[in-house]
């Protein structure tokens, strides 16, 4: 089982990843992006960049994660191991500071003293708001009306660690749209501000920066996995809004073929009808918030109001290396339906005692489809990307005992 | 080669500055659209940019974001918004511009889009989310009588500056300010000083001022720095509250304010 040599190298020097990705974005803003391409650059070979990282990685946010045997999953299934990567282990209950400690470094070295973020669930808030806190910069964060109230948790976390936490009142009041708005924040206040985008999304070099900082996950699962199994495993499931977390995954096991890489999206109320956000599965080609990837839009070209139960999915688009690795086939891209996911909540919580957030309960989810077709023999990972204590007001809504 | 270039060349010669007004298509209603722009042009207006309703104006602020929704409400197509330009162009014989957003075209396929705008009369387009980077794999390369309007912002360097100018047609859309589209209480010194800066270097295209340009005041202070302006949100915050008669007065103000 031998790797082949590394032949997977998108993006190529304009942002693109094949067709996709870019910088469409008003000029205003091109010159930071262009400062933080070069910034990065230069930091990401620099021993002093790398060290200061991984001492936060380890000693502030709590690396490395474990891998986790899932015993009873594995029993319930009767067929591959399942394994689960703990990402809901890390400081703040998801993988998102993976990417904030990363970015919060970029910020310091380009000089700049307020952040702004846009955040969906909270998870992407609180990471910001928690690196903000430790770096004594100022935090001013968008969040959806909607995603205001069903993630009332993670606003009040926020607001602890100093953040401002603008609601957005605009469109459909959830992700894309605090989106929206962090985006004319930057245009408007470029020259003191650095725009800590939380996912794999938006224009280039922001995909390839959030990957990167996400792809620790990816190498140490790939390092677990040799110790214990002594071998790759044969399928690595991760949910998809943005990407984030599904690419950090995947991104270290890209030229290994032999490992079937799956991206779950939601389905919402069923990918038949207009409530749901499975981009890859269901939508086409466009251009939105910077990037050049698959959306959800009508005829028009005019951008979908989508839905999830699960906040950080709500996104009507999906980052644009996604969008390069669906058309290559080497992920495959499925949905689960909110309810589907409810499920999987609660099967992982009673069967392991490991209560994860909706997000990643659609990758759980999932099992249900691919573990039938599964050998004894055979491995499978899960991202499992966050905990669910930031649900529980939905959670409570949703399940009756 | 380029009608909007002639034109704004014509106004100048006669000792004016250019006066372009940017109308969110389809607002405040599909019914009184053209009529409307047909009075906004006798009033003064020597270039019209008819915005193309976009559901996430990345680039505007909150009076064109909502004029854009009141349009998509109203059942604004793009096929209406060409048609609405074909009848301008009927009865009006200047420059017409579309502004909006790279999907609006992406969705539309690129370059039946630049087709059907020829066809319709129109004379350029302005994109402001398809900067320089994304100019050439976006745009056809065989419209060439159909502008492509770059835009130059406060942040932009002196040698991009000339990479845009080298590139625009039409015009170079001068960005007063950075940030979104809307009124402004003024232009402090910085501003006025970018400007000054900008207006110098800038030397294959006529330069226009556009966001933040609200009163005859505003062009009065600004007029010796450009060779035309664009309002856009004051239009369309006056079609929004006072109507069409107030919003053809403060045309005529505008255009006075221009030299006429």
């Amino acid at each position: 089982m031998t790797e082949k040599e590394n032949k997977y190298s998108a993006p190529n020097e304009n942002g693109k990843f094949g067709e996709y990705g870019g910088r469409f974005v008003p000029e205003t803003l091109m010159s930071a992006l262009y400062q933080l391409e070069a910034t990065y650059n230069i930091a990401k070979s620099d021993i002093n960049f790398i060290n200061e990282l991984n001492d936060l990685q380890k000693n502030y946010n709590g690396r490395e994660t474990p891998l986790t045997f899932v015993k009873r999953l594995t029993e319930h299934f009767g067929k591959a191991k399942i394994y689960l990567k703990r990402e809901d282990l890390n400081h703040t209950g998801a993988h998102k500071l993976n990417n904030t400690l990363g970015q919060i470094l970029l910020a310091k070295r380009l000089g700049k003293n307020r952040i702004i973020a846009e955040t969906g669930a909270g998870q992407h808030g609180v990471a910001t708001a928690t690196v903000c806190a430790k770096f004594g910069l100022q935090c001013t964060v968008y969040m959806g009306e909607v995603d205001v109230k069903r993630q009332e948790m993670n606003v009040f976390r926020m607001k602890m660690m100093g953040a401002e936490v603008i609601p957005v009142t605009s469109g459909s009041k959830t992700l894309k749209d605090a989106t929206n708005e962090a985006i004319r924040d930057w245009v408007t206040n470029v020259n003191d501000t650095y725009y800590i985008i939380g996912s794999v999304v938006g224009p280039h070099p922001y995909p390839m920066i959030v990957r990167d900082f996400q792809a620790i996950i990816g190498d140490e699962t790939k390092r677990q996995i040799k110790d214990v199994e002594g071998r790759n495993p044969n399928y690595i499931v991760a949910c998809v809004g943005g990407g984030s977390n599904a690419i950090g995954m995947f991104y270290p096991f890209i030229d290994i073929d032999e490992v079937n890489l799956i991206g779950v999206e939601a389905a919402g109320y069923g990918v038949d009808t207009d409530k749901h956000c499975a981009t890859l599965t269901k939508g086409s080609p466009g251009v939105f918030q910077g990037m050049n990837t698959y959306l959800l839009h009508d005829d028009e070209g005019q951008i979908s109001e989508v839905h999830s139960i699960s906040a950080g999915l709500d996104y009507p688009g999906v980052g644009p290396e996604h969008s390069y690795l669906n058309d290559l086939k080497r992920v495959r891209y499925s949905s689960v339906t909110d309810d589907e996911a409810l499920q999987a909540a609660v099967k992982l919580s009673q069967l392991e005692g490991i209560l994860p957030a909706l997000e990643t309960s659609h990758a759980l989810a999932y099992l249900e489809y691919l573990m039938p077709k599964t050998k004894s023999d055979e491995i499978v990972v899960v991202n499992l990307s966050g905990r669910g204590d930031k649900d529980l007001n939905t959670l409570m809504e949703q399940i009756k005992f | 080669m380029s009608k909007i270039r002639d034109r704004i060349e014509d106004i100048n010669n006669n000792g004016r500055k250019a006066l372009s007004i940017f109308l969110t298509s389809g607002f405040p209603t599909i019914e009184s659209f053209v009529d409307n722009t047909n009075r906004i042009i006798d009033a003064g207006a020597d270039i019209i940019e008819l915005g193309m309703p976009f559901s996430d104006p990345l680039a505007d602020g909150g009076v064109i974001q909502q004029s854009s929704q009141t349009a998509l409400k109203n059942g604004i197509t793009q096929k209406q918004t060409f048609q609405f330009a074909e009848k301008i162009k009927l009865k009006n014989d200047i420059p017409l511009i579309l502004m909006g957003y790279a999907n609006t075209l992406q969705k539309y396929g690129r370059e039946q889009f630049e087709q059907d705008a020829i066809n319709a009369g129109v004379d350029g387009l302005i994109i402001p989310d398809v900067p320089l980077e994304e100019f050439d794999d976006f745009f056809s390369p065989f419209s060439e009588c159909l502008d492509k309007i770059l835009l130059t912002t406060p942040t932009s360097s002196k040698e991009r500056i000339l990479k845009l100018d080298n590139k625009s047609n039409g015009f170079l859309y001068c960005v007063s300010v950075t940030g979104t589209t809307g009124v402004r209480d003024g232009f402090d010194n910085t501003i006025i000083e970018n400007l000054k800066s900008t207006y110098q270097t800038v030397n294959k295209n006529k330069m226009l001022i556009g966001f933040g340009i609200s009163k005859p005041e505003n062009i009065k202070q600004l007029s010796p720095f450009a060779d035309g302006f664009i309002i856009g949100s004051a239009i369309v915050n006056s079609l929004q509250n006072d109507g069409i008669n107030s919003t053809v007065e403060l045309v005529k103000s505008l255009s006075e304010a221009c030299g006429k």
